[in-house]
């Protein structure tokens, strides 16, 4: 990340709070307060992209005035069995049918180098991007290969697939700001600074992961590095960054919470109970969906029957996106813009990253459900080789640094798999410590 | 030194804090403007302001979830549930994320979540309910259940304090109808500590919350010498403090508000059969609840709530074994 300069796209639209400096409420000045979103926030903009759908404005009053019929229309759409995969947003997914009306706006692709610049990027940073996919794809590919060898007790979960939507959204956080990344998103804990070789301790249950075995897999953060521990019981976690969001704005600091979710945690009232209350107080806290299409073996269309995830941020008070989760800096440039908006007071976003997931849900699921043509097409849009390739056109990427990054990151991994494997078991001495904290505990930076 | 009720106390020491520790805020449905369902935070949004004294929507799990992630951040929340029955909408909040990420990834949860809790006024199944023994399963949590004013103060402000997510089961039937002086200056009561609300030689009652009071009426209606130990917190308990009553009187009630099958009480009369079994002369008796929800009719309510006559037979029962 270039020092200084911390410019980014402009926000089309200001939310007004709903809620004064003193916390008091303003009724019946909700609507009246809060300027109508215009025409870039909308969607209004012309499409470059030939299979992106686009909202025009008035199609939102097309689903305010006849929300039944949508809705009946979807049902027995989606009643039916589905044959076919839909597009959307120039990813492939299993959507299987149309639910109408989009509200959210659809984030324009990345562009040129210079408009690359302009969201605040050079070319180091674009570089540093690039290794941290290359880092996280390659602690988890090395995860696999720990399972396989026995080494990982449990199961195993990758996010490969979305590595640029985790390392985008990273890449945008400031260094106060704190998140809840998920089992997909260990683009976050790469980019923020963990080191992979605790990752694989971690993985293997050794005592210097940053569990010391306590908790598995992806279940893990260093809080220092602004990151909280997820739970399996998703999306708890996002109710969680409101609470955190909440004291930033008690103690008025310009500092922003970022929340995971995925689309089929959506489906649960913890979703609905964060984002209202960060609505209604309108905190500081960017809501980053990975929609990755399928829950476990569930499809996306089983979950929500809205068109975008995102275009729920509407009912909220808030402004949603839906960007494409492969572009990474797309992701970065939406993730910058709204983290930025949330600091500046502007309240939270919802951010849809339409992503993959290219394996399982877990090491011990062949995905069967999943029609191989999907794969196959996912693959085609690996992000990895999305953005090696417009490092290549747009950044005058070489195949000698190209290959030099690439050593880079094996020389890494190496070194941290070697100094894992060396970590040591935890001791059972140790099971009962740390039930409780004790008034030391408090005496860190976050609790003075 | 002032006489305050219960409630007026839990306020005080809530009040007390609020003033010393800006980092202290308060959360809950209609905590603010109303001054909470019970008027505990009566007057609480006028000197502290409204991002202090927060109105929540009507999120259980916003209010707890959001309480763990502003305790994360270095802010101490004290949260209320408007009844302690509707903790099952925060459940996973406080079960999930804040009992285990102490123990998870070295995170200290610093909340009080305040539980009005307790029947005894026709507030029927979701009203009244006495959910303690749930959250004394619970590693991670704490669980505190004053009995009298003064502990009320001394145990909130020792609450927050904590640097764990603990449980306040304030009881409702106690609000209003029980008065005490009450030291005008900060104290704390330690969390895991018991009192002897009344020393006694021939039968030992060991009893917490309202049932400290049906308890000490039964005392008086009893020939003989009652000990009644209030244990003041459910977790952790004060296991020392239990057994020396025990091996003093050699016979033990175990009595409480919650219902029977898997109420805290299973677990105190266990430990006694496990620790104090040759002290005994007498089996360990429980009175609880029966196993039912909690009913509304106050017919059904009084057959339901251990009452005192029957604490005063099971204590004479004990006296004649």
């Amino acid at each position: 990340m270039s020092s200084g300069s911390r410019s980014c796209a402009p926000h089309s639209s200001q939310s007004t709070a709903n809620v004064d400096e003193n916390g008091a409420l303003h009724d019946g000045q909700r609507c009246s307060n809060r300027p109508p979103h215009d025409g870039h926030a909308r969607g209004s903009s012309a499409s470059n992209s030939s299979n992106q759908r686009r909202a025009a404005p008035q199609s939102r009053q097309t689903a305010l005035q006849c929300p039944s019929t949508l809705r009946r229309s979807s049902r027995s759409q989606s009643e039916a069995l589905p044959t076919t995969h839909t597009v959307t947003s120039g990813l492939v997914g299993s959507r299987r049918y149309d639910a109408g009306v989009a509200i959210a706006r659809v984030a324009e692709p990345s562009g040129s180098l210079q408009d690359v610049r302009e969201w605040g990027l050079d070319r180091e940073d674009l570089l540093q991007i690039y290794r941290n996919m290359l880092i996280t794809r390659g602690v988890e590919e090395r995860g696999h290969i720990l399972y396989r060898q026995g080494k990982i007790p449990g199961s195993f979960y990758t996010g490969r697939g979305n590595e640029a939507a985790s390392v985008g959204v990273a890449t945008a956080m400031g260094p106060q700001d704190v998140g809840t990344p998920l089992h997909r998103d260990m683009g976050v804990h790469i980019t923020r600074g963990v080191e992979p070789w605790r990752i694989f301790a971690q993985y293997m249950g050794r005592a210097d992961g940053p569990t010391g075995g306590k908790d598995g897999n992806v279940h893990m953060a260093d809080a220092r590095l602004g990151l909280i521990a997820m739970v399996s019981h998703l999306p708890a976690m996002l109710p969680v960054a409101v609470g955190c969001a909440l004291a930033f704005r008690i103690r008025e600091e310009r500092r922003v919470a970022l929340a995971w979710f995925g689309e089929g945690a959506s489906a649960r009232g913890d979703t609905h109970e964060g984002m209202n209350f960060a609505g209604v107080r309108q905190l500081p806290v960017v809501f980053i969906c990975d929609n990755n299409q399928w829950a476990y073996s569930t499809p996306s269309h089983l979950e929500y029957s809205v068109e975008h995830l995102a275009d729920r941020a509407q009912a909220y008070g808030f402004e949603g996106v839906v960007v494409d989760g492969t572009d990474v800096l797309a992701v970065y440039r939406e993730a910058r813009r709204a983290v930025e908006k949330a600091r500046d007071g502007g309240g939270p976003t919802l951010i849809e990253c339409q992503t993959l997931r290219m394996e399982g849900h877990a090491v011990h699921d062949d995905a069967f459900y999943v029609p191989k043509e999907l794969f196959e097409r996912w693959a085609e849009r690996d992000p990895i080789e999305r953005y090696r390739n417009w490092l290549r056109e747009r950044a005058d990427l070489s195949d000698e640094e190209d290959d030099e990054i690439g050593s880079y990151v094996k020389r890494i991994l190496n070194e941290a798999l070697a100094r894992a494997e060396e970590s040591p078991q935890p001791d059972p001495e140790t099971l009962l410590d740390g039930v409780y904290a004790t008034p030391e505990d408090l005496d860190t930076p976050h609790h003075k | 030194m002032p006489e305050l009720t219960y409630l007026q106390a839990i306020s005080d020491g809530l009040r007390t804090e609020m003033r010393r520790d800006h980092r202290v805020f308060v959360m809950g449905e209609d905590v603010g403007v109303y001054g909470g369902a019970f008027k505990v935070t009566l007057g609480f949004q006028e000197e502290f302001g409204a991002w202090r004294v927060i109105d929540a929507p009507l999120s259980e799990t916003a209010i707890v979830a959001g309480a763990t992630g502003a305790a994360m951040m270095g802010l101490r929340p004290v949260a209320e549930m408007q009844f302690a029955d509707f903790v099952s909408c925060a459940w996973d909040h406080l079960v999930t994320v804040a009992a285990k990420q102490r123990w998870r990834v070295g995170t200290p949860v610093p909340i009080v979540l305040r539980l009005p809790s307790g029947g005894g006024f026709s507030g029927g199944p979701f009203h009244s309910q006495n959910p303690e023994s749930s959250f004394a399963h619970v590693p991670g949590l704490k669980c505190v259940c004053p009995a009298t004013p003064e502990d009320a103060k001394g145990l909130i402000i020792s609450a927050i304090e904590d640097p764990n997510p603990v449980l306040f089961f304030e009881h409702k039937h106690l609000y209003r109808r029980i008065k005490a002086d009450v030291p005008e200056e900060r104290y704390t009561v330690p969390i895991g500590k018991a009192r002897l609300h009344q020393e006694g030689d021939d039968v030992s009652v060991i009893t917490w919350g309202a049932m400290v009071h049906t308890a000490a009426e039964a005392a008086k209606q009893v020939d003989a010498s009652v000990e009644i130990v209030d244990l003041r917190t459910v977790l952790p308990w004060d296991k020392q403090a239990v057994l020396d009553s025990v091996r003093k009187t050699s016979k033990v009630l175990v009595l409480h508000e919650d219902t029977r099958t898997g109420g805290f009480g299973g677990e105190i009369a266990a430990t006694i059969g496990e620790e104090a079994f040759e002290a005994l002369d007498a089996p360990v008796r429980r009175i609880t609840a029966p196993d039912t929800p909690v009913p509304f009719s106050p017919v059904l309510e009084k057959a339901f709530l251990p009452q005192v006559e029957d604490v005063v037979k099971a204590l004479q029962e004990l006296v004649a074994y």
